[in-house]
C-alpha cells in the first residue's frame, strides 16, 4: 500500500483509470475442467489476471505424519510463476506464498467434507500465470471450482474479491496501481448464501464507516462472481435437452462379466 | 411420484445448490442444513423413493464392501501384495486370501508389481482401510488384453439399463469385457477388435449426457465392424 | 507411487500393436499429436508462447533486464533456461527445487537454443563489459502426457521468436523485436522394442527402452542431441531419428509462421 495521494486513481467523475466505476468488477472468465491430469482443475481470470488451480485428492497423504485418522487434509499451495509480474520473480515459495497458501488452505477446510475421506490429503495447487492484483482472491475462487469439478464434496463454492480504499474512496476489485498507490486493500471470501466469512484480510486504513462500505461492495460483487462459478460448472456438463429416459438410470454400478 | 423415478430430471446440481425443503428425505451426495437439503456435490439430482440424491459427475471411487474391483500390484511383501484400486486407498492383499498356497517369501512368484487382477472388497473400517479378497468364484489374476481407467461416476453408463450397452460394445465387437466398479475396464480379444471397443466406451465417457448416446455408438461400431444393425436396443 | 506403475498389460498391449504398426492413439510412426501454439499468452512476459502437444501443455515465457556480462564474454547477452516441472501438471510431480529431469529439460533446452546461435547475443550488447541484457526463458509444465522436450523447445522458440526487448521501460532507447537468426526445431523419438515412435505419450515413454531428442536448424544441420533413458540406441536407429528430425522439423518450424 503507498497511499500516495498525490497519484490520481479516481477523477472527479469517479471513473478509474482502467475507465470502471467505483462499485464495478472487473471482466471475469471462469472455466473448469482445463487440465486432463488433475482430479479438477479451473481456469480464472479477473481483469488482468490469470489463475489456474488444480485439485489432486482425495489421495494418500504425503508427508505421512500429516495424516489424520478422522479426516482429510486440505493443503493448498499457492504460487506465482517468474513471469506473472513485470520483474522476474525467482522461481519457488517465498513467504508470500506461504502465508497466503494457508488463509486459502483454511478457508476451503471449510467447506470440504473431509470427515467422509480420512487419512488422505486433498492438494490444491493455485498457479498465478499473469499478476495484476487480488490474485489470492482469484486463485480461491479458481481453486474451489477446481474442488466442485475434481467431485468432491463441499458444502458451497467459495468465491472471493478484494476491496480497496483509492483517493479516499472505496472502490471494488483493486487493480495493479491501485493496490501500489491506494490506501487500503481488504481481500474477502464468503459462502454468498449462509454469509459466512471464510477469508479476511486488510491492510492500510479505513474508518468504520468506510469497512461497512466495502463489505456491502465485497458482497454484492461475490454473489456476482458465485453466479459466474457455478455457470463454468454448469458448462462442463452442458446437457443437449434431456437425456435417454432410463439409459443411464443412476443406480450402484453392476458389473457384467465378458 | 411414479413419474419422478421413471424420469429423473437431468439437472445439474452445484454444490449448496437446494435440493429440497421439506418432503424429500436426504440421500447420497446430499447435506441438511436447517432442516433443509443441500447438494453436496457437483452432479445430477435424482429422485427415487421419497429420497433426493445427487449423482456425481465426477470424483473418485471409495471402495465399499461386496464391489468387484480391477487392481494392480503396486508393492509386495513377503506374505501380502499391495493393490492399487483406483481410490485413495490402496487394499494390502494377504496371501491367506488367495486361491493358491503361498509360502512366506514366495508371493513374487503368484503375482508380482504391475499384474492386474479381479478381487472384491472385503471389508472397509472407519479409517477406510480396506482389504480384500481373490478368493471367491471368479476371482483371478488378469493376463492379455488391455485395461483402461473411466471416471468412476461414468460406469452405470458404461454398463447401461440391465447391462445393455456394455452388451451392445461386447457383441458388436465380439470382444470379453469386464466394468470394475472401481472405474477399471478390463478388454480381451482381437486387438483391433479391443481398439473398437476401447474407443466406443471413450465416446460414453465423454458424451454421458448426450441424446441417443446408444444410437451413436452403435453407428461408430457398425461402420468400424462393417456390420448391418442387428436389434434396437 | 501407485501412479508409476505401469501394469504389465498395458505395457504388453503396446508391444502387441507396434508388432502390427500401430499406436494406442492410432498414429503413424512418425506422426505429431495435434499441435496448438498461442503467443503472447502472458502479458508481463517480454515475450510468451502456451504449447499443447496432445494433452501436454506447457507455458514459456521471457523475461529481460539490464545486467553483468560474463567475464569471458564482454560482448555478449546472457542466456538463462529453466524449467520447473509443477505439481499442478502431474500426480508425478512434487513441490520443491529442480529435480534431475526438470534440470536435465531445461539445459537441453537451452543447448538447442544456444548452440543453434538462434539469438544474436552480441546484438544485446549496451556496453561491453558493463551491461548487457540477460534474457530469461522459464518453462512451465501445465498437464504432462509425455514429451516434454519438444513442447518446451516449441514454446521457447516460440516465445523468443515473438519477444520484444524492453529498451524503453530500461532508458536504453526504443523497445525492438528480438534479433533471431535461426529457427531450431526439436523432435523426440522413442525406441520400444526396436520400434522407432515419434511424440511419445507418457505410456509409451514409460514402455520405451531410449529415447533420443534431435534439434536442427533450417539447413537440416544438427545443433544439439540428448540421449535419455536407461536402455540402448542402434547407430541406424539413431541416424533414422535424425533423418525423421530434419524432415519433421521443417513442419514444425512452419508453425511458427
Amino acid at each position: 500500500m503507498g497511499g500516495n495521494s498525490n497519484v490520481k486513481l479516481i477523477d472527479d467523475n469517479g471513473i478509474r483509470m482502467d475507465g470502471r466505476k467505483a462499485d464495478e468488477l472487473r471482466q471475469i472468465k471462469i472455466e473448469a475442467g482445463v487440465l486432463k491430469r488433475a482430479d479438477g482443475s479451473a481456469y480464472v481470470e479477473f481483469g488482468k489476471n490469470k489463475v489456474l488451480a488444480a485439485v489432486y485428492g482425495p489421495r494418500e497423504c504425503h508427508p505421512r505424519h500429516m495424516q489424520d485418522p478422522s479426516k482429510a487434509i486440505v493443503q493448498c499451495k499457492y504460487n506465482m510463476i517468474s513471469f506473472s509480474v513485470e520483474d522476474r520473480k525467482r522461481p519457488g515459495p517465498d513467504r508470500r506464498s506461504v502465508e497466503i497458501s494457508k488463509i486459502i488452505s483454511e478457508a476451503l477446510e471449510y467447506v470440504v467434507f473431509t470427515e467422509n475421506f480420512p487419512r488422505t490429503s486433498i492438494d490444491v495447487y493455485i498457479e498465478v500465470l499473469q499478476a495484476n492484483a487480488g490474485t489470492r482472491c482469484a486463485g480461491l475462487t479458481a481453486a474451489s471450482v477446481a474442488l466442485a469439478d475434481a467431485g468432491i464434496p463441499m458444502k458451497d463454492l467459495v468465491p472471493s474479491v478484494a476491496v480497496g480504499k483509492v483517493n479516499d474512496q472505496v472502490v471494488l476489485d483493486l487493480q495493479k496501481e491501485e493496490d501500489n498507490f491506494g490506501q487500503a486493500d481488504l481481500p474477502m471470501a464468503m459462502i454468498p448464501r449462509t454469509g459466512e466469512v471464510l477469508l479476511l484480510q486488510m491492510d492500510g486504513h479505513l474508518t468504520r464507516a468506510e469497512f461497512d462500505l466495502a463489505v456491502e461492495l465485497g458482497t454484492g460483487a461475490m454473489h456476482k462472481i458465485y453466479a459466474l462459478q457455478r455457470d463454468a460448472l454448469a458448462r462442463r456438463y452442458a446437457v443437449e435437452g434431456g437425456s435417454e429416459e432410463s439409459e443411464d438410470e443412476p443406480q450402484t454400478a453392476q458389473r457384467t462379466e465378458g | 411420484m411414479n413419474r419422478e423415478n421413471e424420469h429423473p430430471s437431468r439437472e445439474i446440481v452445484i454444490p449448496g445448490d437446494l435440493l429440497d425443503s421439506g418432503k424429500l428425505k436426504a440421500g447420497s451426495g446430499t447435506y441438511v442444513q436447517d432442516g433443509k437439503v443441500y447438494a453436496a456435490l457437483l452432479g445430477i439430482k435424482s429422485v427415487k423413493s421419497n429420497f433426493v440424491n445427487v449423482i456425481p459427475l465426477g470424483g473418485r471411487y471409495i471402495p465399499s464392501p461386496g464391489d468387484t474391483v480391477i487392481g494392480k500390484v503396486i508393492d509386495i511383501g513377503p506374505s501380502n501384495w499391495l493393490i492399487d484400486i483406483n481410490s485413495p486407498y490402496p487394499a494390502p492383499l494377504h496371501v491367506n486370501e488367495v486361491p493358491w498356497r503361498v509360502d512366506f517369501g514366495d508371493t513374487a512368484r503368484f503375482m508380482n508389481v504391475g499384474d492386474t487382477l479381479l478381487a472384491k472388497i472385503l471389508m472397509v473400517d472407519e479409517t477406510m482401510r480396506v482389504q480384500v479378497t481373490m478368493k471367491e468364484q471368479g476371482l483371478r489374476k488378469l493376463q492379455g488384453g488391455q485395461v483402461m481407467e473411466i471416471s468412476y461416476s461414468k460406469v452405470p453408463r458404461v454398463i447401461g439399463k440391465g447391462g445393455s450397452m456394455v452388451q451392445l460394445i461386447k457383441g458388436m465387437t465380439n470382444t470379453r469385457i469386464f466394468v470394475g466398479q472401481n472405474g477399471r475396464i478390463w478388454f480381451d480379444g482381437e486387438i483391433e477388435s479391443i481398439l473398437f471397443a476401447i474407443r466406443a466406451i471413450k465416446m460414453i465417457e465423454e458424451n454421458a449426457q448426450m441424446l441417443h448416446l446408444t444410437e451413436r455408438v452403435k453407428e461408430y461400431l457398425e461402420s468400424v465392424t462393417k456390420q448391418e444393425g442387428a436389434s434396437s436396443g | 507411487m501407485s501412479r508409476s506403475v505401469m501394469s504389465e498389460i498395458k505395457r504388453d498391449h503396446i508391444h502387441k500393436l507396434l508388432a502390427t504398426g500401430k499406436r494406442v492413439d492410432g498414429r503413424a510412426w512418425d506422426e505429431f499429436r495435434p499441435i496448438s501454439i498461442q503467443i503472447n499468452f502472458a502479458e508481463n512476459a517480454e515475450g510468451s508462447a502456451r504449447v499443447k502437444l496432445g494433452n501436454t501443455d506447457v507455458l514459456v515465457g521471457v523475461k529481460m533486464t539490464v545486467g553483468q556480462p560474463f567475464a569471458d564474454t564482454p560482448d555478449k547477452g546472457v542466456l538463462t533456461t529453466n524449467a520447473e516441472l509443477i505439481p499442478l501438471a502431474s500426480p508425478t510431480f512434487e513441490s520443491g527445487p529442480p529435480d534431475e529431469d526438470s534440470v536435465e529439460l531445461a539445459r537441453v533446452c537451452d543447448r538447442g537454443i544456444r548452440e543453434s546461435q538462434m539469438i544474436d547475443l552480441e546484438k544485446l550488447c549496451i556496453e561491453p563489459g558493463k551491461e548487457v541484457w540477460i534474457l530469461f526463458t522459464d518453462i512451465y509444465v501445465l498437464d504432462y502426457d509425455g514429451n516434454l522436450f519438444d513442447a518446451a523447445f516449441l514454446g521457447a522458440v516460440a516465445a523468443l521468436s515473438s519477444t520484444i526487448v524492453p529498451a524503453k521501460a530500461a532508458g536504453k532507447g526504443e523497445d525492438y523485436p528480438l534479433p533471431i537468426r535461426h529457427l531450431p526445431i526439436s523432435v523426440t523419438a522413442a525406441q520400444i522394442e526396436n520400434s522407432i515412435l515419434v511424440d511419445p505419450t507418457l505410456d509409451e515413454e514409460k514402455v520405451a527402452a531410449a529415447r533420443l531428442t534431435v534439434t536442427t536448424d533450417e539447413n537440416g544441420d544438427l545443433r544439439a542431441m540428448q540421449k535419455g533413458l536407461t536402455g540402448a540406441l542402434t547407430w541406424d536407429q539413431i541416424r533414422k531419428m535424425i533423418e525423421t528430425s530434419q524432415r519433421l522439423g521443417k513442419d514444425l518450424r512452419d508453425m511458427l509462421g
